[in-house]
Order: structure tokens, then sequence, then C-alpha cells
């Protein structure tokens, strides 16, 4: 399926030196931008969510001219605004022997080996500084009674390092990060677009140059123009239909950018988290989250016996297999996403699944409650438990939760170097758009940091590399034939969704669609399954494209047709993913290939042909892509078997 | 269970809108009212109508995205609860359920149930914020937050935007909402610097566009976050100190 010999070796531009010293070298030796300067930039940022206004606000701080982009009708709504559990930082203050080395160990490890070292290293690095930042802007952590941090665990790691703010912790960085930018639109520094959508980025001479845009309430196309272009428009999960990504999520930004030729790294590599509300029925829109956070204080369990239907009160201590502190005595319920969502996958597989699909593991917070008290889990966890309730009717005080893997996060993305550069010059990936620091499988409490990290210090460091090379080049006018081009094709392609007058609406095919990912791109894959899931999505593509119905205009809000284009995009994404997936031939962190298993049926990776990042070029509508390498190295962290046991 | 809708239409801000009924049946008392909602939408694109435009993203009480008025009520009968986390549980077989769009001196019907909040974003653009830039934060242990102030700030400080309190009001004021943000800043040992002329800034932009506050209260029961009404009186005294204590004298100026 590669054709092998077009396959190109992707140099990531890492500064040389020891791992510790790399970020502070390349801060002295990248060009800069004088800060007299800066106002001659025009800066786009699409997306504002923590990576996204992170980045916004900071460079409008900087100096520059931003543009930022957003479909939601305020920034404030960004999908980062559901995270709920928590955000990691180095700063050991429960002095249980953290440090930046010991952050950075867990996430390369966590990741399966699948991540570049020097971008992890920064992550850990810089993740000290967010906490100050975020505290300084008024983030409202969770405190002691001296008026100090509280911190929590998280999957993964052996230490207390999760910053947390109740149960909305993502809520609050967001609101910082928002109101960060709020400051700089009242300065003049930022001009924000909300309600507007991106539908592709625009290249001259192989540099992006601006982007197109569709005013979601008055269906206008316009363009963009500016010296560089930040994409910053989060993960793709929503590939999967039922997913806990807000139902906007999708990934068409970085799915154009990936037809102008950005390469795209590891899109098969999604996480599949543990702790989720099974599915209830076949209306269901999506899937909500029950924060990793409650793994801290809930044991994970099942009945011993298959087919077991007795209520759980009724199934007494001996009865009842904690699987995972059975399995992994040193992480027990702690262990990482992957490996708790494949146990309880093989558990509901066996014939131990509970609730009335038996669709479900039990978390049961009954012994914490003994140990703790009724008050201090209220405390910790009251808003995940009334969610709760709300949802399935049923009190998790008294009944243990029911709980089940659900799509959740997408460490694939678009490849960028040290500098958060894609292969298209001057186009540059934020955050969970990018292909991150996450390798196969992301910690808990990660994305948060990442998504901060490369907001608020990391872009704005890197850009001006770039920058530099164009001071006093206007940027191209809007009435360039390249943009010109670009929105008589958008146009075309909304004309043709509201013109195929089939007989079936957009979620009709998102369904199939994500039935088709779940089944066999989901959290266990198999030649066999991927193979046939190419012939089915093609299928789906075909019907789509003659048999779907949009109805309405294109010159007013109209939200199935957004819904289409977003669909559209997802159908050739889902097929990439499949393709990654098939070509991968080994198991690493949430890429769970049934032929690449261990004796004991944990992940099997291969590291002697693959410690790489595939990374996929577009090459036309009827030709295969393009699989190019990233080489990865582990200098620090050297390459073992991952064991939780 | 089988339920009658009637629901507001508007093709768009400039026209005129008006109630249309329908029917949902066969609904299930665990479906969400937004998937009982496209389960319409999905009936309505297959007769060939155009689906009921609505706002929702994460669908879980914390993005502020949705809301509509149920039978009169900011996000429906159940207290404490956003539009988009409300069940066909709350509701009985044979119930009419009448669903409109936020309404306020201040906001704009976009379409259907969709309106324009953004007068919401000016106020946070006047003085919403702690002015830090990225990069001069001190240590995070360098300032101690006693915890029932951190507490205090964080109840405030869940409010969503969603604009419950707004559409509740007899007056469409957004008295809470702007407490809300206030108190959230104010209560903290970081929000001290710019306190007063925050409150001042907010309060001034607030009454720009909103309605005036009469204790009614009713923000406070239409509220999904529960924000108490307290934060209001708390912005109150603030802006009134502000009035008095000559604030440019404590480095602050205007
Ligand atoms: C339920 C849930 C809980 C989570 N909990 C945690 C946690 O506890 N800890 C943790 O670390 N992580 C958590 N995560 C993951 C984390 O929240 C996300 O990975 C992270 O917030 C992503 O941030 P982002 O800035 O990259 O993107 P997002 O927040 O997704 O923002 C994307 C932005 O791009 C805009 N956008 C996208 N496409 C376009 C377009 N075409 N045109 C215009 N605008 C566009 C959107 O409007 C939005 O503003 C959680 C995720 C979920 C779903
Ligand atoms: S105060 Fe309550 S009702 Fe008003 S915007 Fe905030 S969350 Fe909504
Ligand atoms: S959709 Fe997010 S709060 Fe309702």
């Amino acid at each position: 399926m590669t054709t092998e010999h077009n396959a190109r070796v992707l140099d990531a531009k890492i500064p040389d030196g020891p791992i510790q010293e790399k970020w502070d070298k390349y801060r002295f030796d990248t060009k800069l931008v004088n800060p007299s300067n800066r106002r001659k930039y025009d800066i786009i940022v699409v997306g504002t969510g923590l990576a996204g206004a992170g980045a916004a606000a900071t460079l409008g701080e900087q100096g520059y001219n931003v543009k930022a982009f957003t479909y939601n009708d305020s920034s404030r709504r960004a999908h980062s605004i559901g995270a709920q559990g928590g955000i990691n930082a180095a700063k050991n203050y429960p002095n249980d022997n953290d440090s930046i080395f010991r952050l950075f160990y867990d996430t390369v490890k966590g990741g399966d080996y699948r991540s570049r070292e020097a971008n992890v290293y920064r992550l850990a690095q810089v993740s000290n500084e967010i906490i100050d930042q975020t505290v300084a802007q008024g983030a409202p952590y969770a405190r002691e009674y001296g008026g100090l941090l509280d911190n929590r665990s998280f999957g993964g790691a052996q230490v207390s390092r999760t910053f947390y703010a109740r149960g909305q912790t993502g809520q609050q960085l967001l609101l910082t990060a928002y109101q960060a930018l709020a400051r700089q639109v009242a300065a003049g520094s930022v001009e924000l677009f909300t309600r507007t959508e991106m539908l592709d980025v625009v290249l001259k001479d192989g540099r992006a140059v601006g982007i197109v845009t569709r005013d979601l309430i008055t269906g206008e196309i316009e363009s963009h123009s500016a010296h560089a272009v930040v994409l910053a428009t989060g993960g793709y999960s929503n590939v999967y239909f039922l997913s806990t990504n807000a139902m906007n999520c999708n990934g068409t930004a970085i799915w154009r950018a990936y037809r102008k030729g950005a390469l795209f790294a590891s899109p098969s590599f999604t996480q599949i988290h543990p702790t989720c509300i099974p599915v209830g029925d076949e209306f269901q829109s999506k899937l909500v989250l029950m924060s990793e956070s409650l793994r801290n204080d809930g044991r994970i369990w099942v009945p011993a016996k298959a087919g077991d239907d007795r209520p759980p009160k009724d199934i007494p201590e001996d009865e009842r297999d904690y699987y995972l502190e059975r399995m992994y005595p040193a992480f027990g319920n702690l262990v990482p996403r992957d490996v708790a969502s494949r146990a309880a996958m093989r558990m509901v597989q066996a014939g131990h699944g509970v609730g009335p699909l038996k669709n479900g593991v039990y978390l049961d917070f009954a012994d914490a409650i003994g140990r703790l008290g009724r008050k201090t889990i209220e405390d910790r966890y009251g808003n995940l438990f009334e969610m709760y309730e709300r949802i399935t009717d049923e009190n998790p005080y008294e009944v243990p939760m029911r709980i089940y893997p659900a799509p959740h996060y997408t460490m694939g993305g678009l490849w960028v170097d040290y500098n958060l550069e894609t292969t298209i010059p001057g186009l540059f990936a934020a955050g969970e758009a990018n292909f991150s620091d996450h390798g196969a499988n992301r910690l808990g409490a990660s994305a948060l940091m990442q998504g901060l990290a490369d907001g608020y210090f990391v872009l704005p460091a890197t850009i001006s590399s770039y920058l530099a090379n164009w001071l006093n080049v206007p940027p191209v006018p809007t009435d360039d034939e390249v943009f010109v081009e670009t929105e008589q094709e958008l146009k075309e392609r909304i004309d043709k969704f509201l013109s195929i007058n089939g007989t079936h609406t957009v979620d009709y095919f998102h369904r199939k669609l994500g039935k088709v990912m779940i089944d066999e791109c989901g959290m266990s894959r198999s030649r066999e399954g991927l193979e046939k899931a190419l012939e089915e999505i093609a299928e789906i593509k075909r019907d789509f494209w003659s048999d779907l119905r949009v109805l309405g205009t294109a010159e007013s809000l109209n939200q199935s047709l957004e819904r289409a284009g977003r669909v559209a995009d997802f159908l050739e994404l889902g097929e990439l993913m499949v393709r990654d997936a098939l070509d991968r031939e080994e198991s690493c962190g949430g890429h769970f290939r049934v032929e690449h298993v261990t004796e004991e049926g944990e992940a099997k990776r291969d590291d002697e042909n693959f410690a790489f990042v595939s990374a996929w070029e577009w090459t036309g509508e009827d030709s295969p892509p393009i699989r190019h390498k990233e080489p990865l190295e582990f200098e620090y962290v050297p390459l073992s078997q991952r064991s939780y046991k | 269970m089988d339920v009658t809708l009637r629901v507001w239409r508007q093709p768009d801000s400039a026209s005129e809108g008006g109630f249309v009924t329908y029917e949902a049946n066969g609904v299930s008392a665990d479906a969400s009212f937004f998937e009982m909602l496209d389960m319409v939408n999905e009936e309505l694109n297959d007769r060939g109508e155009e689906p009921i435009a609505f706002d929702s993203d994460c669908r879980e009480g914390i993005c502020g995205t949705c809301g509509v008025m149920i039978d009169g009520h900011p996000h429906g009968p159940q207290r404490g609860t956003a539009t988009c986390q409300l069940h066909m549980r709350k509701f009985k077989d044979g119930d009419t359920i009448v669903i409109e769009p936020w309404r306020a001196e201040a906001f704009t019907v976009v379409r259907d149930l969709v309106v324009d909040r953004s007068p919401f974003d000016k106020i946070i653009q006047a003085g919403g914020y702690i002015s830090v830039n990225v990069g001069a934060a001190p240590d995070a242990h360098d300032t101690l937050v006693p915890r029932p102030a951190a507490e205090a700030s964080m109840d405030a400080a869940s409010c969503i935007g969603c604009a419950a309190c707004v559409a509740a009001c007899p007056n469409g004021a957004a008295n809470l909402f702007t407490a809300a943000k206030i108190a959230h800043l104010g209560l903290l040992p970081q929000g001290q610097p710019e306190r007063y002329l925050r409150t001042v800034a907010m309060v001034e932009t607030m009454e720009d566009y909103f309605g005036s506050c009469r204790n009614y209260g009713e923000c406070e029961t239409a509220c999904p976050k529960s924000i108490s009404i307290d934060v209001i009186a708390w912005m109150n005294r603030d802006y009134v100190a502000a009035q008095w204590k000559n604030f440019r004298k404590q480095g602050q100026q205007v």
C-alpha cells in the first residue's frame, strides 16, 4: 500500500545538545522579531481552545496583529471547556520524588515509545510555568487549608502531580485563556471572528498565506490573508460518531491542510477512554466521560462468574473480580488508559459485562465512602456523581457506577517539527490538532498541559523563526487568484451538498461511518477487519455523495450544511486511519492489532521495524497516500516493554 | 412516550417568527431532550422540511452553548440543569411542550431557537480578566489563597455563560452573569490590583446593553449552575465602594 520508494525521511529539526538544554539553546539560537517590528505581521489563529486562545492572546500581548477564528458563538465554548480531571505539572509539591525528568519519562513510556523525546521533555519543562501562569490569571485551583495548591493522582503515574479545579479543570483553564484573549480583543491586538468556520487553507508558492472561511450566520464565504497560519482546531474523535467530544468537534481544518500538502501523522492513534457511561440506546448522540480522577478512589470490578446478573450489592466480595488490581498490582486501578480500556473490553467480551445491555463494568465507591466518608467523596467528585445520576437515573453513592470505554482523544494529527510547523512552510499546528507529544497513548491530565504549553509558551517562541524571513513583505492580497480559486471551489462544494437531494440525513451517514470505525478501528484491530472497513467506508462514501439530503440554503444558518462538510471530510479521514492501522504491523498504546500480542495478551511493539512516526501524504482523490517516516530515537528513556504490574 | 411540541420557528433575525406544532412519537424516557429534538429533525428532513435550528455542543452542561425556554422556564423544569442535561423522563406521556428561544432586549434571534449572546463577551472584554502577560507570572506558591476564598471563587467561576439568567429576568438584566465573574476574580488575592477598576468597567458595560436589576431573583432559580444571587449583592457593594474609594490613588487608573 505504501510506495516505499517515494517515501521520505522527515527531519524534525531537533536542536543539538543534551535534552535538558535543547529548549534553552533553541531559544537562544532562533531568529527573533524585534518588538517594534511585530505590528508589521499578521497571524491567523484558527481555534480558540486552550491552544488557540492561548496562542492568540500571547501573540497579541507580544505585539503581533492576530485574527482568531472559531465556529462557536463565543470563544469561551471551545471543547477544552469540557475537560474535567486536571492538568499535570512537575512541581513536586507533594514531595513524592517527582521531577521534570520523571514527568518526561512517564509521558514517553505512557505513550508506548512512539513520541519524540525532545518535544516531550520541553513539555515537561514548561509544565510548571503553566501552573504559575494560570494561577496568576485567576484559575481557582483546589487548595489545601494552608492556602497551598492541592494535587491528585492520574493513571500511568505513581506520583501525585495533577492540579485540578473540582471536576471542571478544563472549564477554569479555558476561562483564563478566554479572558486573556478578551483582554487582547479589547486592546485591539486580536480581531475575533465567532461563528466563523475555516473551510480551507490557502497556499501560494508552497507556503501558507491565509484561509477561506464561511460565516455560519450569513453564509458568506470570505478570504483572510496573513504571514502565518496556526491551526489549533482540536481532535477528530467524532469520526466515531459517538465519542466524548463536543457535538461540533471535527477534523475539517486539519483534513483540508492535509489535502493541501501537510503530512498527517499517526492517524490511527486514537484513545478510547476507560471511564465513560455505557451506550444506552440507539438515538444516543454522544458519550459522557466520567473523569479518570474517579479511579483514585473508585474500584473497578465485574462479577467473577460470567452471566451473573444479580444486583451488585448481592454479589459477595469473594465473587467479585477486581481485575485491574488482580492483573496489575503495582498500578491497580490507575493503569494507563489503553490498558484499562482493553481489560474492560475483554471482561465484557467474556460475558462479565454488567447493566441492562451487559456492556459495562462497575466503578465502585463503597470502600472509599466507608474509609473517607461521604462528605469527602462529595467534595471530590460531587458534580460528576450528579451528572451520572442525571443521565442514568441511578445514585452512585448507593449503586456502583457502570462504565465502559469510549472514543475520547486523538493522538494523531498534523505532523509538526520541533517548531510546531507542519510540512507546509508558514502553517503551524498546536494542541490536539498536531500529532503531539503523546505517542500511541496519552496519559490523563496531559492534554490540557500540552494545549497550554503549545499555546502560551512554545508556539509564541518558535513562530518568529519563520516570521523573521518575511519582514516588510506584505501579506498576499485576498483578491489574488489563489484566494479567488479556493473560494470558487468551496462554493461549488456547498452547492453540491445542497443539490444532491437524496433521501438520508447527514447523521445517517455519520452514524454508519462511526459504526465501522468503532468496530474495526477502535479498541482492537485486525487485518481482516480493517480490509473490510476500507470497502465499507468506500461504499458509505459513494452513498453519501449520491443519496444525501441537505435542505435549506447556503445563505443562512444551516446546521445540516455545516455537518455535511464535516462528515464528508470524516469519511476520507476515517479511510486514512484504517490505512494507517493496517500499515502498522505492531501493537502499541491505543493501536492494538490482534495479530501482535504478547503471551499475556498485552500490546506487543515491534521496535525493530516500527520505531518511527508514520506521516502520510495526500496524493490525490484516486491514488493511495504515501507514508513517510520520522525515525524515533530513545536516548533518555530506554526502549522497554511497558509493564504496569 | 408521545409528546406534542410547539416550537418557535423563525428563518432569520429580520423575519417574523411563529409557533409550529410537531408530534414526537415513540420517544424513549431515557433520551435527552436534545436527542428527542434530533429525532424530530431527522423526521423533518425525511419529510422535506427544514430541521429546527438549535445550539448545543458539549451536551454535558459545561460549555453554555445550549439553552431554550421550555414551557416558559429557561432550561426547562429541572433545577440546576442545563437544557442538554434534561432527560425526557422529566416529562409525561401526552405532554405538550412549548419551546422558545431566549428572549431579551440585548439578544437577537438568529434563527429558530438560536440567539446571539455576544453582549456577554463585551462585558468580559471590558475587564473580566486579570492582566498578566504570559511569562510574567510569579511562582504559583508566592500567592497563598485561603481555601474558603478559593472555594467561593470557584462557586462563582462555575458560571457557563448560558444567559438563562437574562432570559429569566423580567427586565432582561445580566447582573447574575456579571456579578459571577466579578466575584470569581475579586475574591482571589490575584484579582485585587484591578478589583475596583474591573467592577466599574464591567458594571457600566453591562448597563450599556442590559436592563436593570430589581431583585426579582428569577435568575438564581433559572441558573443551571445554581450561582447564588449573593454575588449580586457583593458586586453592588463593590461598585458602591469603588465610588468612594479613590482607586486611582491605589495605583489603578481609568
Ligand atoms: C470530556 C473530556 C474530558 C477531558 N478531560 C481532560 C483532563 O481532565 N485533562 C486533560 O489534560 N485533558 C482532558 N481532555 C482532553 C482535552 O480537553 C483536549 O484534548 C484539549 O482541551 C484540546 O484543546 P485544543 O485547544 O487543542 O482544542 P479544542 O479545545 O478542541 O478547541 C478547538 C477550537 O477550534 C475551533 N475550530 C475547530 N475547527 C474549526 C474550523 N474549521 N473553523 C473555525 N474554528 C474551528 C473550535 O471552535 C475551538 O475553538 C478531555 C477531553 C474530553 C472530551
Ligand atoms: S449566571 Fe447562571 S444562568 Fe447566568 S449565564 Fe451564568 S450559568 Fe447561565
Ligand atoms: S450543550 Fe454545552 S451546556 Fe448544554
